[in-house]
């Protein structure tokens, strides 16, 4: 009674995307804290784009046309946020930096979204003892560090980081390992639910395939919480992707800048009070992350109708919108 | 004399992601000491809305204006905590669904104990005696006992009673109940029913009664008042509602309402008996299988029946009776486990899924519940082409246009239907489109599984309305499970019984619904409330007699 | 109107891990103890085999110092040169009777490793738990109570904020501010090196330094001991403390709309009784459950913890392992954590089932 069906309209398909639908349908703090997500989300895509062009030097550049980077400089013109004890310019690993984390997180994200959906699907359509053994192994897995099981992946991928997108890849697939039973818990824990659906069940009954029923009914039903997921993992994944830097298990300076690796070598530099070389690796983790996980916990608010905060009440009403006739609505 | 809640020009709104929608518009109600004032209307109407703005039970983008006058306070204007004072003591509440309306994790006695604690200081041990006392006053065995007992340690009838417990502990002058009865059984329905009578005669308290059930307003109600679209149209005591109904809205209410064993289907020379059967049941065995090396649940237990061509089979049965398993057994949804079953000739007792599939075309299913029988994302065409093109009749759902469009007519539905999505379709309309689902391969046998329990009563009666017509017409087979005997009885040549998994009377309608044989049937049959106030009282007595 | 079914699968789905209505807590206990074991098995068997897929350890480890008939040697000494199958067969026997194996680099018995270094861990995660729960709960009730409201923004912003927060950069901000600005707590280590011998040579040492130097009642030990934990405990638990206090929130706020709140509203009970009754009991149950795993994954964060604060535990040992590429040192940790998760799970969910009225009967 309280919430209607939404308009009896069409709404275009762009509208009904993912995201998009979040952002029309949102208010006050919620959409507040959306449009922060996704601003600071979008600043990073840019800066990764741009990276050639914004960083002064490369990443692994140790010496300009006046001689090797001083070690340890302070933040000067020269160098805007110092250099390391390495003798790498700050900022423009920071900068790098950025194209690492997101490719990481992109490839990692979508290898363990098409393993885990596939494999939840299957799994909880079909059930069975595939199923009881698939669940068992993921939730073992679920409940493990999943920065322990990424540093033992990553061992044994450690061998072929010899390249950039060989390092990116080794990364990538370390934290896919660790994400793929997320997926699949959620993805199957939908597909139970669809399966007993009457649209799903009225297509068994009809004498549907399997292989239809999932495709058209189960599958196009059971994203719909992906997007949360994804901007939630994909958090999970940077922090990840930096744990294993930091404990040098990560991507080699000389291949691909990274901020976990540069907050390793900056450990050592607090005691003396260097501040710049851990400040703003850090800095770009935290915000980077906090961008991801405002999207995420705005899309987890506004599909929650429990969570979801809707206009304030205003006094005169319009005439009713659409009625329905189910009954139980109080 | 004073009325103990006096309604006065009421108007709620709500804000929603569609605007600002009335439910509530200009309302006014009084309701007098110790009477069952009945507020009837479909989903929608304001009719529970109204009542929670007694105890100001509103989520909170609600607007309230007007005045509710309780106990000479108007509830609408007090602060947090006067409203507070005012809940449980003045007035209290019973919800619809015992199952959430109780705390899974505290005891029953102390949930009615935090009432008390709520209204003034009471020792540990004066609220537990007082939880007993009410426990008992409503019936439930060993209150000393079951007041340390956990909500899932009752039955559902039980825990209703619990809820009534626990209104009445404070001893409000009225007490509001929201569809009291509508998440229970029939048979259960009666006892609750008369619980609340007592709560009227012997405790002397004033009920605002939320239904949808005219039968139920006929049992219990001294006055009604109908609303439809958030306005009261009439109101009325009791008798002159049912008996001279002066406004159009309610005359159309009552038209819809099915009665039972006035509008019985009878068919002659219809069957053939000596044709073979669609479905023949023989000792039909259905057992869910137990987790863990726990002993399974049997749910069907030993049933047989026939279904012969052209015949509608109305199964009915409570909660637990295993109608709804037989069903889907047949559509091969579940396993038939033991016995036989067969089904269009093919044995559905260990069967082949991939011999099963080309019969499938010849079997349709209406599900029960409308919000859930269509793919979200697929339009109506899409939807109602889909057996076409699973079936090789119809390469894509734009090949089968002309039989999608021939199928809305059929159902009444308007051709641009087609391109709507099942959200933009209301209910009744969806259990339409479904049926039109059902028959699009012309198929011989039809199982619809409560295909109206989620329907308001108008609606209820538009879609019965297309199915009989469409039984006519075609001919096919049908099994009609449902819970709703009026409904059945208007629908189905020949009526079976179900009670804990056992076939346990059978036979055509009209003989099963007027001169039922066994206990069971007769208790069923006496429990349902009627919507004529006069013989609903001799149903009472009867339905008595029979408890003993 | 309630869906009219007949099917006992909806109500046997409700709660799979639990025992269905009857089963009685024991059983529940011992069910879900049995559970133990497969997933112990996962874990090891996926950790060996992924090892393994690199190679042997001895190779791996100081393959590059050696001349090949030493290699061979060692590989045969240690039995490296049998087949996969036969090896992992022995591991697991091994493994069942508790023996996890010795390190490469430095010939040491893991389970060894466990008792030296493990008090450490347990002291590093019990003191950002206390931290954790003192911040998260109080304040996770408190936003899901002004829920929507600035408080909440505010508190729920500075919880995504404490996630966000790498705790190695947690420790390294900590540092800077607490250490090297104000001077008020040490840069790392458990114990200055003087306390630390004071403390390991009492009778009956525990490891816990804690609790050692409190069993001598000396407040320069106790004071010692506490100020070098301040920094590394507020790194691992102000980052758990964010994630608790998402998770009360997010949990009361669904069971404070559920049905049973608003018929105990209807019977006049106040809202604060409301929530801290009658909405946060039942909210306790996914909330422990989820806290355990939770605890489980701190043991994740008390590596990169202990590795920024010298902070000599069995994370910061497992470092050292990772570095030196001794892979028996970090597979044998690693299967003992897998052990330590599981029976923290059970444990859990124990304690989750006693509050759960629908297990317990």
């Amino acid at each position: 009674m309280a919430t209607p069906p939404v308009g009896v309209t069409h709404e275009p398909r762009w509208k009904r995307l993912p995201i998009i639908w979040h952002l029309r349908h949102s208010v006050g703090l919620q959409r507040g804290m959306l449009v922060a997500g996704l601003l600071i989300s979008a600043m990073f895509i840019l800066v990764a784009v741009l990276a050639p062009v914004i960083a002064p030097y490369g990443f692994s550049q140790l010496s300009g046309p006046d001689g090797s980077f001083p070690r340890q400089a302070a933040p000067s013109s020269e160098f805007l946020w110092g250099t390391t004890v390495g003798g790498y310019d700050v900022f423009s690993r920071v900068v790098w930096g950025t194209q690492t984390a997101l490719l990481t997180v992109v490839l990692a994200v979508i290898a363990s979204i098409f393993l885990g959906v596939a494999l939840g699907l299957v799994s909880g359509y079909l059930g069975g003892w595939l199923d009881r053994v698939l669940v068992m192994i993921a939730d073992a897995i679920y409940a493990f560090p999943s920065l322990l099981l990424a540093i033992v992946v990553s061992i044994i991928i450690s061998g072929g980081q010899s390249s950039f997108w060989g390092g990116i890849a080794a990364a990538a697939v370390s934290i896919t390992v660790v994400f793929v039973p997320q997926y699949f818990r959620v993805v199957r824990a939908e597909t139970v639910r669809l399966k007993a659906e009457p649209f799903v069940e009225s297509a068994r009954v009809l004498g549907a395939p399997t292989s239809r029923i999932l495709g058209t009914h189960v599958l196009r039903n059971a994203t719909r919480s992906l997007p949360l997921i994804v901007t939630l993992n994909a958090s999970e994944a940077i922090l990840t992707l930096a744990g294993l830097g930091f404990l040098g298990f990560g991507i080699n300076p000389t291949i691909a800048a990274e901020w976990g690796y540069d907050l390793n070598r900056a450990v050592a530099d607090v005691a003396s009070g260097i501040w710049w070389t851990g400040i703003y690796p850090g800095v770009a983790i935290v915000l980077l992350v906090m961008g991801i996980t405002l999207v995420g916990e705005s899309l987890n608010d506004l599909a929650d109708p429990r969570l979801r905060i809707r206009r304030a009440a205003k006094r005169r009403p319009a005439p009713a919108a659409g009625v329905t006739e189910t009954k139980g609505a109080p | 004399m004073e009325p103990v809640v006096d309604i006065r020009d009421l108007r709620v709104d709500f804000t929603t992601d569609a605007g600002e929608v009335s439910a509530v518009d200009g309302v006014s109600l009084h309701v007098n000491p110790g009477e069952v004032l009945a507020i009837v209307g479909e989903s929608g109407s304001g009719k529970s809305v109204s009542a929670k703005t007694i105890l100001r039970l509103l989520p909170e983008n609600a607007t309230v204006s007007g005045a509710v006058v309780l106990a000479g306070q108007d509830v609408v204007n007090l602060s947090a905590s006067e409203m507070r004072a005012v809940r449980g003591r003045d007035v209290a509440m019973v919800f619809q669904e015992p199952s959430t309306a109780l705390n899974p994790v505290f005891t029953v006695g102390w949930q009615i104990a935090e009432g008390l604690r709520a209204h003034g200081k009471v020792s540990k041990k004066e609220a537990r005696a007082r939880a007993i006392e009410v426990l008992g006053k409503v019936g439930i065995p060993d209150p000393a006992e079951r007041v340390d007992h956990y909500p899932h340690q009752f039955s559902g009838g039980q825990k209703q009673r619990v809820v009534i417990a626990m209104a009445l502990a404070l001893e409000p002058k009225v007490i509001v109940a929201d569809e009291p009865t509508t998440a229970l059984d029939v048979t259960v329905q009666a006892e609750i029913l008369d619980l609340l009578r007592r709560v009227r005669d012997e405790f002397g308290r004033a009920i605002v009664l939320i239904t949808h059930n005219m039968g139920v307003v006929a049992d219990l109600a001294d006055r009604v008042a109908v609303m439809n679209d958030g306005k009261v149209v009439e109101q009325a005591d009791v008798h002159t509602i049912f008996s001279a109904p002066q406004h159009e809205y309610t005359r159309l209410l009552l038209g819809a309402v099915p009665v039972l064993g006035t509008q019985v289907r009878e068919r002659a020379g219809v069957l053939d008996l000596d044709t073979e059967p669609v479905v023949r049941a023989r000792d039909l065995e259905i057992v869910y299988p137990g987790r863990l090396g726990r002993p399974g649940f049997r749910a069907v237990d030993g049933v047989s029946f026939d279904i012969r061509p052209g015949e509608v089979l109305g199964l009915v049965g409570e909660s637990g009776s295993g109608k709804t398993t037989i069903g889907r057994a047949i559509a091969g949804l579940t396993h038939a486990s033991g016995g036989s079953l067969s089904v269009l000739g093919h044995e559905m007792v260990g069967h082949k899924e991939r011999e099963f599939r080309p019969l499938r075309q010849r079997i349709g299913f209406v599900f029960q519940d409308p919000a859930t029988s269509f793919n979200p994302k697929m339009t109506i065409a899409e939807g109602l082409a889909e057996p076409l093109v699973i079936h090789g009749k119809a390469k894509d759902w734009r090949a089968a246009r002309p039989r999608v469009m021939e199928l809305l007519d059929a159902v009444h539905l308007p051709q641009e239907f087609a391109k709507r999505f099942p959200h933009e379709l209301s209910g009744g309309q969806r259990q339409r489109a479904s049926l039109a689902r059902a028959l699009a391969l012309d198929p011989d046998l039809l199982v619809a599984d409560e295909p109206t329990s989620a329907l308001d009563v108008s609606v209820q009666a538009k879609v019965l309305e297309v199915f009989l017509e469409l039984q006519e017409r075609l001919g096919f087979a049908t099994l009609f499970i449902s819970h709703d005997l009026a409904v059945v009885g208007m629908l189905a040549d020949r009526v079976g019984v179900l009670y804990r998994g056992k076939l346990v009377e059978e036979g055509p309608s009209a003989r099963v619904l007027a001169s039922p044989e066994h206990p069971y049937t007769q208790r069923l049959l006496t429990s349902v409330p009627v919507p004529d106030p006069v013989e609903q009282a001799s149903r009472r007595e009867a339905l008595a007699r029979l408890r003993g | 109107m309630t869906v009219l079914t007949d099917e006992p699968e909806a109500a046997a789905t409700a709660k799979p891990t639990a025992a269905a209505p009857g089963g009685g807590l024991g059983r529940y206990i011992l069910v879900r103890f049995l559970l133990i074991i497969p997933t112990v098995f996962i874990l090891v068997s996926l950790v060996f085999f992924l090892m393994r897929v690199v190679g042997d350890p001895i190779t791996a480890s100081v393959g590059g110092r050696l001349t090949e008939a030493q290699l061979a040697e060692r590989l045969a000494a240690a039995g490296y040169d049998r087949p996969v199958l036969v090896q992992y067969l022995e591991y697991l026997g091994q493994i069942f009777t508790g023996d996890f194996g010795r390190t490469v680099t430095d010939n040491r018995a893991i389970s060894e490793i466990l008792l030296t270094y493990g008090a450490a861990t347990v002291e590093l995660v019990t003191f950002s738990l206390i931290i954790a729960l003192l911040i998260g709960i109080p304040f996770g009730r408190l936003a899901a109570y002004r829920r929507d409201r600035w408080s909440d923004a505010t508190l729920r912003v500075l919880a995504i904020l404490a996630y966000a927060t790498p705790v190695f950069f947690a420790g390294i901000l900590l540092k800077l501010v607490f250490s090297v600005q104000l001077g008020w707590f040490p840069l790392g280590r458990r114990t200055t090196p003087q306390t630390q011998l004071i403390l390991d040579r009492i009778d009956g040492s525990t490891g816990i330094n804690i609790i050692d130097a409190l069993r001598t009642g000396r407040w320069d030990l106790i004071s010692d001991v506490l100020s070098h934990a301040v920094l590394p405990s507020l790194a691992l638990g102000l980052l758990t403390a964010g994630v608790f206090l998402r998770l009360v929130r997010t949990n009361l706020i669904g069971t404070l709309s559920m049905d049973y709140v608003d018929a105990a509203r209807s019977r006049g009970v106040s809202e604060g009784r409301l929530l801290r009754k009658h909405a946060y009991k039942p909210a306790l149950i996914p909330i422990i459950t989820v806290m355990g795993m939770q605890i489980a994954l701190m043991l994740g964060g008390a590596i990169l913890t202990e590795t920024t604060f010298e902070w000599r535990g069995l994370g910061f040992q497992l470092a050292q392992y990772l570095a030196a590429r001794d892979y028996v040192a970090v597979q044998g940790i690693v299967a003992l954590l897998a052990v330590i998760v599981a029976v923290t799970n059970f444990l859990v969910d124990v304690l989750a089932a006693l509050i759960d009225p629908r297990v317990r009967y």
